[in-house]
């Protein structure tokens, strides 16, 4: 795992990129939590969205459960591949699951994520 | 729920397996150890462990026991041979149509006392069992009938799966072994299994063969770790209610509180044959409920049960509308993934015309629009027993 990456506490990661986009997916923990992934719906790209809205769904056999948007900004990218590979998820969740590009708002806003030690701590308590 | 939830005597081979616990009707259940989708299938290729100690257990037992649960359920119970077990709803006249279906269950005769009394024994759904036993209490004549709820001094077993009998006479002597393999599906009897004394019927929720075993609470986690030791070098799996729930899914099994409510309509939710309106004789049986499930026979409801399949994988949930041509015409009571089938599935309440197998019908999952086609229940139906 990047040293680079952010997390939200509802289990989103964000890595700033050149060109002062972001990637955003979901953590390994997440993927594992879920398990049994059917069905992914992604955002359109050039949607606007607020830190905390959802940027899409998830469901496994058993939920459905929304992805949210660790920063405000503008979707600029999907990975449409994805749904229709979600095994990708599991095996690779820093890297070929990633689910959006983000245009954010303000880059400043990644400062107040979770670096990993904290975000690691939060789910194993 | 308020308070702490209830524990089957497994809870720690549970938390200790990787189970993912889950309050479930009030009890701590796990809803899968590794992966719905695997438990499924092993359940469906070879066999599945369940732990269903949380379903309520009843022991009716009495001269008068027969007599009176024919006053009760809406099937027939005075002639069910010892041995044999029957589907039956448990009802009474509460409520503004006179009928209230307070639960389905299973019925058992077992075998006779000694001295001839009879016994029964009724499984009911985890959820019901305290409305169930207030309102049998309530109706317990002064002698000739008593009633044990054995839930807590008791565990169910379940194991199901086209490898499920021969694993679990692998752990009986020859007689015991050659019994159970005799019993027809709805039968039960006695058997010492791994060591313990086990009522044995040959029932299940998953359509599939299989057993469900009552033990003793303090034989439960030495029965399970037998059965998983002799059954997972062949495949078995232990199942959590995720694999439960996707498994009697597929094989069009009702659960109450989503195909059967209490004011359902049977007729109209093909549980037809649970209820006996007339006696064997062709005269009219009396218990509660009895009038309004003789209108609703005579006047078909305007929604019935339907199985919905998809293209997709994207389930449907319960309460999702179904549509056509921008009407909506039912709702969705259960919807998942198919494990067995690689596709979403769904029962539903549609009206009448529309349930013609093969009927295009939308459902609308959280806006968005989901083509679905009517088809028979059940989804998966097991290959006919070899042999």
């Amino acid at each position: 795992m990047a040293a680079d990456l952010k997390f939200a506490k509802t289990h989103e990661w964000i890595r700033p990129e050149a060109g002062g986009l972001a990637t955003v997916g979901i953590s390994a923990y997440a993927v594992e939590a879920l398990t049994d992934l059917v069905f992914m719906q992604l955002p359109p790209v050039g949607k606007k969205v607020k830190a905390g809205e959802s940027i899409g769904e998830i469901e496994s056999v058993k939920a459905v459960s929304d992805m949210y948007a660790p920063v405000s900004g503008e979707i600029v990218e999907v990975n449409a591949t994805l749904p229709n590979q979600l095994e990708t998820l599991g095996k690779d969740p820093y890297g070929a699951g990633w689910i959006v590009r983000i245009k954010p708002d303000d880059p400043a806003e990644l400062a107040n994520l979770l670096d990993r030690p904290a975000y690691e701590a939060l789910v194993k308590s | 729920m308020s308070s702490p939830p209830l524990s089957t005597p497994l809870v720690h081979w549970h938390e200790s397996h990787g189970g993912r616990m889950v309050d479930f009707a009030g009890w701590r259940m796990p809803v899968q150890y590794s992966s719905i989708v695997d438990e499924h299938l092993a359940a469906r290729q070879a066999a599945g462990l369940f732990d269903v100690s949380h379903m309520g257990r009843l022991a009716i037992e009495g001269p008068g026991s027969c007599d009176w649960l024919e006053s009760l359920l809406t099937r027939r119970v005075s002639d069910i041979e010892p041995g044999r077990a029957r589907y039956t709803l448990v009802t009474n006249d509460a409520g503004p149509s006179g009928l209230t279906i307070l639960d389905d269950a299973l019925v058992t005769r077992e075998a006779d006392a000694p001295d001839g009394t009879p016994r029964l024994a009724m499984v009911v759904n985890a959820s019901n069992r305290d409305r169930v036993v207030e309102w049998f209490v309530s109706k317990l004549p002064p002698q000739g009938v008593s009633l044990h709820d054995r839930t807590f001094e008791t565990s169910m077993i379940a194991v199901q799966g086209p490898l499920a009998v021969d694993i679990v006479c692998g752990l009986c002597d020859s007689a015991d072994a050659a019994r159970i393999r005799s019993l027809g599906n709805y039968r039960a009897g006695r058997a010492t299994v791994a060591g313990h004394d086990a009522a044995v019927s040959r029932t299940g929720y998953t359509g599939e063969d299989g057993v469900e075993l009552v033990v003793a609470a303090d034989a439960a986690t030495s029965l399970w770790e037998a059965i998983h030791a002799a059954g997972a070098p062949r495949g078995l799996r232990p199942c959590g209610l995720g694999a439960r729930d996707t498994l009697r899914l597929e094989a069009g099994m009702p659960l109450y509180g989503h195909e059967l409510v209490a004011d359902s309509d049977p007729f109209a939710i093909g549980l037809g044959l649970a209820v006996n309106l007339d006696d064997a004789s062709g005269g009219p049986r009396r218990f509660p409920g009895r009038e309004q499930l003789a209108r609703m026979k005579a006047a078909p409801a305007p929604r019935v049960r339907v199985g919905l399949a998809f293209d997709s994988k994207r389930a449907a949930r319960e309460g999702s509308p179904v549509v056509v041509a921008g009407t909506t015409v039912g709702v969705v009571t259960s919807g998942s993934l198919a494990p067995s089938l690689g596709h979403a599935v769904a029962m539903a309440l549609v009206a009448r015309p529309l349930a013609e197998p093969g009927t295009a019908v939308d459902v609308l999952i959280r806006d968005a629009v989901q083509p679905a086609r009517v088809v028979p229940l059940p989804f998966y139906r097991r290959a006919a027993p070899r042999g």
